[in-house]
């Protein structure tokens, strides 16, 4: 089993957590719902969330003996992560179908990545070490 | 090593078992191993001691499954002697690790093409970009050496092996598995298998220099059939290369392309033709057409026409409309057009053309075709206008050579 990072990227402009007609927003809701149910249901869901905005984002950087902060994005583009999932599954078709399931639920193209390693490093070093 | 292989003829021999046999040990290694690079540096290692072997005691009856059996012993016996290797064992005590097995014991020939048929469609997955399914396709199922695939797509050795790398790396980062895709999938993850294959023809005969890649995927493509005797695609696929192939004899002369229309049918090759012949009329009585056999079907009429006059364009147009129907691409739409050309005159053939020309602005094809139809129709400035913009886009010097003479021709 391997746990895989599912990433919704947003578009600037482009409909994100701003506001929606009720309708469709109620839509929105059905299907994410649905969704995480499935993931619950096959205990492939480990994590997810949703972010707010990149002006909420704060940098930090080690300077010269002080860390040095900046306000905003690391990276400042057009796209940004608006959320993601943590999956368990198989193997990378499985991630990717549920990716798949994803793009259809909330219409954000996805990222998929898989883990290195997951938990508290120390729980990953080999015995005696 | 063409040149190794001629000093010395039983190198040649070796060297040719290595490559047939390179694609099979892998494949099995990597259902035993879980892991490409393992599986590729034993058989590595068991080719090694086959050079020397093999020279004093002659080529085994089965050199596959000396191969397969001694590289997988051997890195068997590796891993016990390495400090990792004890280390997991110490830990795990030796679950990974499969036994070893007396020399003689090879699997059944049938397990050996599913762990084929497997890592075929691992090295074709989706995921991962079309220049490293190609790459990978080449070096584990084609058999060439990393230097032999740098060659055929014009990079160096030192960029190949990073893009091998980084393909494998992928595939046991993110878990591709070594599986060939469940029923409702297939389809899908077959046509992007079957297309790397054709991209590596079509690559191989666009390009007079890198001709040695369509006999690579002649090959991948009789191994896609004999894996997959029962995808009429595969069929269509093996049939659309050995119909193209049979024309290339004559579609060079003196290193300048020559068109259908002025090539010597005399030097088509009879017995590619009649192959591919056989599949195509399989594949219209199976009646499951797809992509690959309708473009099968086509080159069929042209190969069994004796002249370019003679030739059933009514038919290939027909046929044109059915692959349009399946695979709705401007390309196929230009193609189409030049077939209208023959039945309906190169003035329909020129407007059809130019309603598909803003999606296909950077094919040198495309201007190709409009300079064609605007010579026939007698305008010669805006022929030349086209043939010069068709030069200035064209990837090969064959097809250079070939479009200057036309623009010298119209001045």
């Amino acid at each position: 089993m391997t746990q895989y990072l599912l990433s919704t990227y947003a578009v600037e402009g482009e409909v994100s957590g701003g506001p929606r007609p009720p309708e469709e927003m109620l839509d929105f809701m059905e299907r994410v719902i649905a969704l995480e149910a499935e993931m619950d249901a096959s205990g492939s869901f480990v994590f997810g969330g949703a972010l707010h905005g990149p002006d909420a984002a704060t940098v930090l950087r080690a300077g010269e003996g002080d860390v040095v902060m900046t306000d905003g994005p690391f990276v400042e583009s057009k796209e940004h992560i608006a959320g993601f999932y943590i999956i368990n599954a198989d193997d990378l078709d499985a991630a990717l179908t549920w990716a798949g399931k994803v793009v259809a639920a909330l219409r954000h193209p996805i990222e998929v990545r898989p883990f290195r390693a997951t938990g508290r490093v120390k729980d990953s070093m080999p015995p005696g070490a | 090593m063409d040149q190794r292989a001629a000093a010395n003829p039983e190198a040649a021999d070796v060297e040719r078992v290595f490559r047939i046999v390179y694609g099979q040990a892998v494949a099995t290694l990597v259902r035993v191993f879980g892991d490409i690079a393992l599986a590729e540096d034993a058989v590595q290692d068991a080719f090694v001691l086959a050079l020397d072997r093999w020279r004093g005691a002659g080529i085994p009856p089965n050199p596959a499954g000396w191969i397969v059996t001694t590289a997988r012993n051997r890195a068997i016996d590796s891993f016990r002697r390495s400090e990792r290797g004890r280390e997991l064992l110490e830990q795990f005590g030796g679950v990974a690790i499969p036994p070893r097995r007396p020399d003689d014991d090879w699997e059944a020939g049938g397990r050996v093409r599913d762990d084929q048929l497997r890592l075929i469609f691992t090295c074709c997955h989706p995921a991962l970009r079309s220049e490293h399914q190609v790459a990978l396709t080449l070096r584990l199922l084609g058999g060439l050496h990393a230097d032999e695939v740098a060659r055929s797509f014009l990079v160096s050795e030192s960029t190949m092996a990073k893009r091998l790398v980084r393909a494998k790396y992928k595939i046991k980062a993110a878990k591709i598995p070594y599986r060939v895709p469940a029923k409702p999938d297939l389809p899908k993850r077959l046509r992007s298998v079957l297309s790397v294959v054709y991209l590596i023809y079509n690559t191989g005969a666009d390009d007079p220099e890198r001709a040695s890649l369509r006999s690579d995927a002649l090959r991948l493509a009789r191994t896609l059939a004999e894996l997959m005797p029962d995808e009429p695609e595969v069929a269509g696929l093996l049939a659309l290369i050995l119909l193209s192939e049979s024309r290339m004899r004559a579609r060079i002369s003196e290193g300048n392309l020559v068109l259908l229309r002025d090539q010597d049918r005399t030097q088509w090759d009879r017995t590619l033709i009649d192959e591919g012949h056989t599949i195509v009329r399989a594949c219209i009585r199976r009646n499951e057409p797809g992509p690959f056999q309708l473009q099968a079907a086509i080159q069929a009429v042209h190969c069994a026409a004796e002249s370019f006059e003679a030739t059933d364009w009514r038919r290939i147009v027909t046929l044109y409309n059915h692959l349009f129907a399946v695979t709705p691409t401007p390309v196929v739409a230009l193609n189409r057009a030049i077939a209208f050309g023959e039945t309906e005159g190169p003035g329909p053939a020129l407007t059809a053309i130019d309603a598909i020309a803003p999606d296909l602005e950077n094919y040198h094809l495309m201007h190709a075709a409009r300079g064609t139809m605007l010579r026939r129709l007698g305008e010669r400035d805006a022929a030349r206008a086209a043939f010069e913009r068709a030069l200035h886009l064209a990837p090969t010097d064959a097809e250079r050579r070939f479009l200057t003479k036309q623009v010298e021709e119209l001045a």
